[in-house]
This record gives structure tokens, sequence and C-alpha cells, in this order.
């Protein structure tokens, strides 16, 4: 009876597990397995131990792709978490002319990526972009954006802010709507200026969410991928090459599975580092609040 | 003139008003409760007082300063909200000097206001625990420290005890009278429990449908309630409201009851509307139990609630009207029994049938 209880219990998750296992476990342990071999992208192959790992650190164009990742990733999440927090704070009140702000600042976030990558091609185009116009009339040349290998991450940073803005912008206004009014009355009778209330109650409040950004953001751009292979092919000369678009390269133009299935591991890794720092950060505050 | 004047206090929210002509006159060190069921609008007449709302039109005078244009940390006044309001992420002593170093009060000062402030109610060993690590009780303990150590002219208080367990709730009440002996400063506090309101205040503010229903001292509400809404709001349970017909004579006033057992009053006769039907209020300790076919009247008994030191009776006349007595601790009566009731007609009240009280001795 009690046995049979159980096995209907397991009868119900049972899809469920059965397609986490088929689409999640399976494929990660096929990756970390294909990372130990030497597999090409249409059947063959052998193990090969870390000779995947050992030249991937040893290959200056991998290299190339974790500089570039880290650097775009820390262009855009600084600026990104900054500009959604005054976003959110301006825009934090019943008014409608606020909910259409919103509503507008949120847009973005739904086009794909494609969409995004033209309208910014349009945007950054030196001869005629938004940007190059801009430049033009407080009397500066206009930038090659995207032809010059100083500007590239900096362009594809902009695209990313402007694409991304809506989540955390939403995750900023969810924390501000937790603050329970009372906590800005008892401010208010306590004298607190706008600018005392801003820094002393508001933000400490919104601590755990800013984290949350930070860290959600920082895996979200160290997977950037669309955005430099659509935009520039990862040029000019590998200038804005990303670690994602090294393993697509790898696997899909140079068929070496098993070298990019190494590159992906060390990405998984990267994040997951990234995952644990934020999960022990707000632990940490966790603990001191209470 | 020190103290707290309000003066004709009129809000709407939209279209609805919330409170109609508030005029009121509280004394520099007195304690005053505004009693009144949820959504009376005594919740607003206080945030009217902190400047956390603003009225429509009146005014609010605290030491014969105007103050309802000021915004409200400098007004003179410290709130203890309901649910506390403290600030999670600061330590307790960080909470009591936040409004003070606002304040650009030296830091000798606030040292000294919090370290006595600590000591009356006995928090000094939580002062660098966060809110988060306090109990509801010690929690309610910060939250009037934070508004002690601003040495105000006027604390409000709101719904203190209703965040608190019962036990807990009445220790609270007996520190809070303590407490108030202390500070030299007005208080005001808002409540729907009666019995807070009569055990803490030295004037009760009956507040209900925008207005202010009446204002006395506790002993007063009870015995003399202006209308029929403040006899059966204030006292537990409920006075009995028994439909009655006034009898033609002389002297003071005698009532037939839907039974046709009649009471004689000593309320005066001439004040009384001249027609409609009155109702004779009846609290239970003016309603005796006695032994069937003794008494003024008959009854059933519905109910019977025992509460130690007496037993409350709730029984029906024999035209069915409900009627509360109150009979001795050791009572043997059950559901069912017919028993006999004696009413205090001295101690009883008559309402108009626009609820205007009437009481013994001849005043309205």
């Amino acid at each position: 009876m009690r046995a049979g209880k159980r096995f209907d219990g397991l009868a119900f998750v049972a899809p469920f597990v059965l397609l986490y296992l088929f689409l999640l476990i399976y494929p990660l342990l096929r990756g970390i397995l294909i990372s130990f071999r030497r597999e090409d992208l249409f059947g063959g192959g052998h193990f090969v131990g870390l000779a995947n790992y050992a030249e991937l650190f040893g290959d200056p164009v991998f290299w190339q792709a974790v500089t570039n990742t880290l650097i775009v990733a820390l262009l855009i999440v600084p600026p990104l978490t900054i500009i959604a927090l005054l976003l959110a704070l301006a825009l934090n009140r019943a008014t409608r002319g606020a909910a259409i702000f919103r509503g507008l600042f949120f847009s973005s976030s739904v086009l794909s990526v494609t969409i995004v990558t033209l309208i910014w091609r349009f945007v950054l185009a030196p001869d005629s972009g938004l940007v190059g116009e801009g430049l033009k009339a407080v009397g500066h040349e206009p930038l090659p954006f995207l032809s010059d290998a100083h500007l590239v991450l900096p362009a594809l940073a902009m695209t990313t802010i402007w694409w991304s803005l809506g989540l955390p912008m939403m995750l900023f206004l969810a924390g501000l709507q937790q603050i329970p009014a009372d906590m800005y009355e008892a401010a208010a009778l306590d004298r607190a200026s706008r600018w005392t209330t801003l820094w002393r109650i508001t933000l400490p409040a919104l601590r755990r969410t800013v984290l949350l950004v930070v860290m959600l953001q920082t895996a979200a751009q160290l997977q950037l991928f669309g955005q430099s292979q659509l935009l520039t092919a990862g040029g000019p000369g590998g200038a804005s090459r990303t670690i994602v678009f090294f393993i697509y390269e790898t696997a899909f133009v140079r068929w070496q599975l098993g070298y990019a299935a190494a590159g992906a591991e060390t990405l998984f890794l990267m994040i997951l580092m990234v995952t644990l720092i934020q999960y022990w950060a707000i632990n940490r505050d966790r603990e001191e609040a209470r | 003139m020190a103290g707290l004047l309000l003066r004709d206090i009129r809000k709407a929210f939209g279209t609805t008003s919330v409170l109609d002509g508030v005029t009121l006159d509280i004394g520099a060190r007195e304690f005053v409760a505004f009693l009144g069921p949820s959504g009376s609008g005594k919740s607003t007449l206080l945030r009217i007082i902190a400047g956390l709302e603003g009225a429509d039109s009146g005014e609010v005078i605290l030491d014969d300063r105007r103050i309802d244009q000021l915004p409200p940390g400098e007004r003179g006044v410290a709130m203890v909200f309901q649910a506390y309001a403290l600030y999670p992420h600061m330590s307790v002593r960080d909470n009591m000097a936040f409004g003070l170093r606002n304040a650009r009060l030296p830091s000798a000062e606030i040292e000294t206001r919090i370290a006595e402030a600590a000591r009356i109610l006995e928090i000094e060993p939580l002062l660098d625990r966060k809110p988060g690590q306090l109990s509801g009780g010690q929690r309610q303990r910060v939250a009037i420290g934070r508004a002690i150590v601003k040495s105000p002219r006027l604390f409000l208080l709101d719904e203190p005890l209703s965040n608190l367990d019962a036990a807990l709730r009445l220790r609270t009440r007996v520190e809070l009278a303590q407490l108030r002996q202390r500070v030299d400063a007005a208080v005001i506090m808002v409540t729907h429990d009666q019995a807070e309101a009569m055990t803490l205040a030295d004037r009760i503010v009956v507040i209900n449908e925008r207005r202010v229903q009446q204002v006395g001292h506790p002993m007063e509400i009870y015995t003399r309630p202006t209308n029929r809404f403040v006899a059966r709001f204030v006292g537990s349970p409920a006075m009995t409201l028994v439909p009655a017909e006034l009898i033609d004579g002389d002297g003071p006033a005698r009532v037939r009851l839907g039974d046709g057992s009649e009471i004689t009053t000593r309320i005066a006769r001439a004040g009384l509307p001249p027609e409609g039907t009155l109702e004779l209020g009846l609290r239970p300790e003016s309603v005796r139990v006695k032994a069937a076919g003794e008494g003024d009247t008959q009854a059933i008994v519905d109910l019977v609630e025992r509460l130690g030191e007496r037993t409350l009776i709730y029984a029906r006349l024999k035209d069915g009207t409900p009627v509360t007595a109150e009979d001795v601790g050791s009572s043997a009566l059950a559901i069912g029994d017919t028993v006999g009731l004696a009413i205090d007609g001295g101690a009883a009240h008559l309402f108009g049938p626009d609820g205007t009280a009437f009481h013994a001795s001849g005043a309205a």
C-alpha cells in the first residue's frame, strides 16, 4: 500500500524528471564527456584526456575571447544596473505618465536580438547613424564604431544596455514596492531629507535586488553572442569575439566538437562561480539582517 | 494655551468624506484615546495631526503654534506606528538616533538621550541588534524608544497594542500607563479596543461616521453616553436596547416594554421626545437574575456565559426581545430555564428615535 503510494507519486513527476534528464542532465554530462575527446561534428573521435583543455589554455584566440567577454560584461553590468535603478526610482509612482514610460523602457526587451542589432546597425552607422549625427552636431568627427577595434566593445555594450534595460528596471520597481509605506512616513517624522531617505532607507532596502541584478546580468553577459555575431561577426580582427562566439566558431565552422566542448565547460565553470558568489552574498546578507 | 487644539478639521478622499468638522482640545499632559470602529476616521485624524495626511480645511495648533502647514518632522510630534515601522537594516541604536541626527543634535546629546530611553524601556541589551532579531514586544519598545528620544510635545500611538498577543498586550498596557507618568507630553492613542481606551486614557474621544460622537472621561462615557452609538460601542457586553413605550403620568418617566412589564426610571419626563418609540438602555449589571416568578419581568435563557466572578445570561423576554443580564459567578442556570429579571430602572437610559440619549437625574 505504502510502496504503491510512493510509486503513484513517482508517476506524477516522471514526465518532468524524464524531460529534465533528457534535455538537461544528459547533454550536460555528454558535454563534459565530449570535452575529453577529440571529436569531429560528423562522427568519429577518441579519448584524449585533458588535451583539449591544455590546448585551450594555450590558445591566444581563446584568451582574447575571454578578455573581450570580461571587458564587455564590465562595460555593460555597472551602467545597466545604475541606469535601471535610476529609471525605477523615477518611474515608481502611480501616475499614467509613469506607466507609459515603464512600458516604453521595457518594450526594447521584447525585441529579438536580430531586430535589436538591425536597429543598432543603423544607429551606429558612421555616415548617417544617430550617434554619428549626434557627434557631428557637437562638432566631432563621426566614429566608426563597428570597424574600430577599440570602439567595437563599447558599441556592443551600448546595444546590449539598450536591449536589456527592461528586466532590471522591473526588478528594481518590484523591490521598491516591497518597501512598506510606513517606513517612509517614519522617515518623514524623523526629519529625513529626500537625499537621506534615498541613501538610508531606499537603497539599503534594495541591496539584495542590486545584488541579484548584478549577478543575473553578469551571468547573462558572459554568454553574450547574438549581438557580436550579427553586428560584427566577431570582428574587426577578433576584437568583438566573445567566448560563446568562439565556441560557436570552433564547433560549427571548424567542426572541432571536443575542443568547443572544452571551451563551453570552462565558461560553465565561470558562470557557476558567479552564481555561487551571489548565493553566498545573499545568504550572508540574510544572516546579517536577522 | 498649551496642548493640542484641533479646529474644524475636514477631510475627504475623492468624494468620500472621512472627517466632517472635527474640533477638539487636548491638555498639555493629557492622555487621550481616539476610540471608534474601523473606518470611523480616527486613524486619518491621527495622521492629519502627524502631517502624514493633509486636511482639506481646519487648523492644527500645538502649544500655540499652528502646525498644519509644517512638514511632519518639524511639528514636535512623535509617532509609534501600528506595525512599528522600524528601519530593518539599522541597529536599535541607529533607529533611535536617526531622527536626532537628521535634526543635527550633537552626538553627545544623542548618546545621552538614547541611554536614558533605553534605561526607561529596559532595552539596553538590545541596542546593537537589528529589528529582525527582536520579538514583537521588544520591537514595540524600540518603536516607543524612537519616539521618546525626540522629546516631543505630543506622542501619537496608532493602535499600539494591536500587534501583540493577549498576555503581552496586558503587560504593555500597564507599561504604557507607567510610561505616560514619566513623559512631559500629551499622548493620543488610536484604538478600536474600548478596554484599552477605558484603562489608559484620561479622556476618550469616541469617533464614528466622520464625527466626534462624545468626548469625556472614561466613566462619563460609560455612564452617560450621549447617543445610541456610544452606548452600544462602549461597554462589554454591549448595552441591551429594548423597545419601550412611554406611559402617561407625572414624575420620572415610566415605560412599558414589549412583554407588557413596566419599568420606572429616574429620567425626567420633560426632555423626552413627545412621540415615537423609545428604547430602554440596560447595562448587564443593572439587570439581575431572580428566581422564576420574581422580579419585574420573566425571560427564557438563551445562552450562559460563565466568566468566573460573574455569569452573563443572554435571555429573551416573552415577546422575543433579547436582554443581557448578570448573575452570580456560581449561577446554576442552564439554557431553556425561565428566570425572573430585576431591572434597576434607576440606572436605565432612554434613547429617542434619533438615537439621542436621556439619563437619570434630569440631565440629557
